[in-house]
């Protein structure tokens, strides 16, 4: 079944074409990774899916329903989640605090006056605070955390709206190979109730965590398929070896 | 090929050690104390200063004023709108009560300051549906610049409006009553804004508190990924300051039956400025911060005023030694001992041992 449909998006900033007419496939309970040169669109392509910026033109729907007009709002509430390039945690609030506030967004406005669901919320950030290994530093500020640190709470909070579709831009950048490791380990498991699509650099740990590939070179699609596919593809293979 | 260029792409390693703990992790509760001391103070004041009179109208007036500043603290300290226009909401049920009054002979506490409260909210509910509630966020200095400018409208209007006594604004307004019983200036009056603020100020501190709360202190600090987590940023935004311009009217209402006197510039810019002064000079996010902000501002022009030595040059000394606290202490006097973490506040359960 078709998760996500992307079909003839464009996105210009200025003289800049960063998106020329994407068309992307994403199949519910896939691993779907971006990669290309830098200034591909990869990330641009990632903010168009989860309306940190409108396309231009062209068309995204999710489940079936159009949203490339939706606010990041409505996108998130469809179940779209997205994790920043640039860490993008709340420094100034402990860690717990943090995954809370992702956990709770789903409540409505009396419930979230009367505080009536903190504790029934407590087992499942706990959970999240566990599985990321950041338990012990739940009531540290979040600015405290060192940056893999960052980038796992950043992952945390954004599994913490229970999305059918993950975003991650560069999830491991800066981080240690010990600790993109363990990144990989941490992704594997919410393949059972979410899709993923993910922009990364690191093409040995794209490689090992997903299904499906999209190749983008200048905005527009150079190649897709599975990795074995992608690995072939000679077309793929004389972007990357003459300009990466 | 992806094995043979991914260690090429990949990004350098960071150091990931990190040091436990950390002086802002632990939790050092100042607050309550402050709360507590100042409530003390004013359920003594009346007491101590019974004999004289015009220090308990300054003190009536330091209450109600705090009213003006936590209105601020609701928008700036908590939520992170920057609102240059909270005496509009303030000045406006002002005179609309003044007016109940003057034109239906009607000034019953009952009705008349739920209807101040009532003029605030939709006031300012009509403001937020202005500024705040467009397709693309607003940026802070539009909504600054858009509150400013509402509240130097109203000044204006108000200024040359005739039914509303233009310049000289309403006087002798109605004594507030209870029954047969009337406020005049004096002790009771004290009691009534004090009972006022302390409704005031334990609904704020519950709504800082609360899950709600956290919103606000996750929106203060990065909005844009709170919208990413599914909230509707400027919905809040519009909630928190609309309960902001509630209390503001409420503030506004207790000033008009006090002073018995409402005027254009009890809405004006230099209203809504001091506002922000007694927020900061106390110690914005705090919201006994504004408080704390609203007596020291108002004692220090009361006494500079009264100083013979200094009497033609005391607004300019008042105006430095906020300057000063600004400029050298822009976390408030209350920035001396709060903590940044007790301000924000702390939300989730804090788990010793683990």
């Amino acid at each position: 079944m078709t998760l996500l449909e992307i079909r003839g998006v464009s996105k210009t900033f200025r003289t800049l074409r960063a998106l020329d007419g994407v068309d992307i496939d994403v199949r519910a309970g896939t691993f779907h990774g971006l990669i290309g040169p830098n200034g591909s669109g990869k990330s641009t392509l990632l903010k168009a899916i989860a309306g940190a910026h409108f396309a231009d033109s062209g068309a995204i729907r999710f489940e079936g329903r159009e949203i490339t007009r939706a606010t990041p709002y409505e996108r998130a509430r469809a179940g779209l989640s997205l994790k920043f390039q640039i860490t993008a945690v709340l420094p100034e609030l402990s860690v717990y605090d943090n995954v809370l506030l992702a956990t709770q967004s789903g409540g409505s406005l009396p419930r979230l006056l009367l505080s009536s669901s903190r504790r029934a919320l407590d087992s499942e950030v706990s959970a999240l605070l566990e599985r990321f290994r950041l338990i012990d530093r739940a009531d540290d500020l979040a600015g405290e955390l060192s940056h893999g640190q960052q980038q796992w709470l950043e992952i945390a909070m954004a599994l913490a709206l229970r999305p059918k579709l993950l975003l991650l831009d560069e999830p491991t950048g800066g981080m240690s190979p010990e600790e993109r490791h363990v990144t990989g380990e941490l992704l594997q498991p919410i393949k059972a109730h979410c899709s993923l699509i993910i922009v990364e650099h690191d093409l040995h740990f794209i490689r090992d965590i997903c299904d499906q590939l999209t190749v983008l070179d200048q905005g527009k699609v150079l190649d897709q398929g599975d990795v074995g596919t992608i690995q072939r593809s000679p077309k793929v293979q004389q972007v990357f070896t003459t300009r990466v | 090929m992806l094995s043979a260029t991914g260690s090429e792409l990949s990004t350098g390693s960071k150091d990931t050690q990190v040091t436990r703990g950390g002086g802002s992790s632990a939790l050092r509760r100042v607050l309550p104390y402050v709360e507590a001391a100042v409530l003390a103070l004013a359920l003594a004041v009346p007491f101590v200063l019974s004999e004289r009179t015009d220090l308990v109208t300054l003190a009536t007036n330091v209450l109600i004023l705090s009213l003006l500043a936590i209105s601020f603290d609701l928008c700036w300290g908590l939520s992170g709108i920057m609102s240059f226009g909270q005496a509009l909401f303030f000045g406006v049920a002002g005179y609309a009560i003044a007016l109940v009054g003057r034109d239906l002979e009607f000034s019953e506490l009952w009705a008349t300051l739920p209807l101040a409260m009532l003029v605030g909210l939709l006031l300012s509910a009509l403001f937020a549906a202005f500024l705040l509630l467009g397709r693309k966020p607003p940026t802070s200095i539009f909504v600054a610049l858009g509150t400013l400018t509402g509240s130097y409208a109203a000044e204006r209007l108000v200024s040359g409006w005739q039914y509303v006594g233009a310049g000289n604004g309403l006087s002798s307004v109605k004594l507030l009553k209870l029954g047969s019983y009337e406020f005049v200036e004096g002790t009771a009056f004290y009691f009534l804004a004090l009972t006022v603020l302390l409704l005031v100020y334990a609904g704020a501190r519950f709504l800082k508190q609360s899950q709600l709360g956290l919103v606000l202190a996750g929106m203060r600090q990065n909005e844009e990924r709170l919208a990413f987590f599914g909230y509707r940023v400027q919905l809040f935004k519009a909630l928190v300051f609309s309960l902001a311009g509630m209390v503001a009217g409420l503030g506004g209402a207790l000033y008009s039956y006090h002073q018995g006197f409402i005027g254009p510039g009890n809405m004006g810019p230099g209203l809504s400025t001091t506002a922000v002064l007694y927020c900061l000079f106390g110690g914005s996010g705090t919201l006994i911060g504004p408080i704390l902000g609203t007596a020291t501002v108002e004692v220090l022009s009361y006494v500079l005023s009264d100083v013979d030595a200094i009497k033609p040059i005391w607004p300019v000394i008042l105006g430095l030694i906020l300057l000063g606290v600004v400029m050298f202490q822009p976390k408030g006097i209350l920035g001396l001992l709060v903590s940044d973490r007790e301000r924000i506040g702390s939300y989730g359960r804090r788990r010793p041992g683990k």
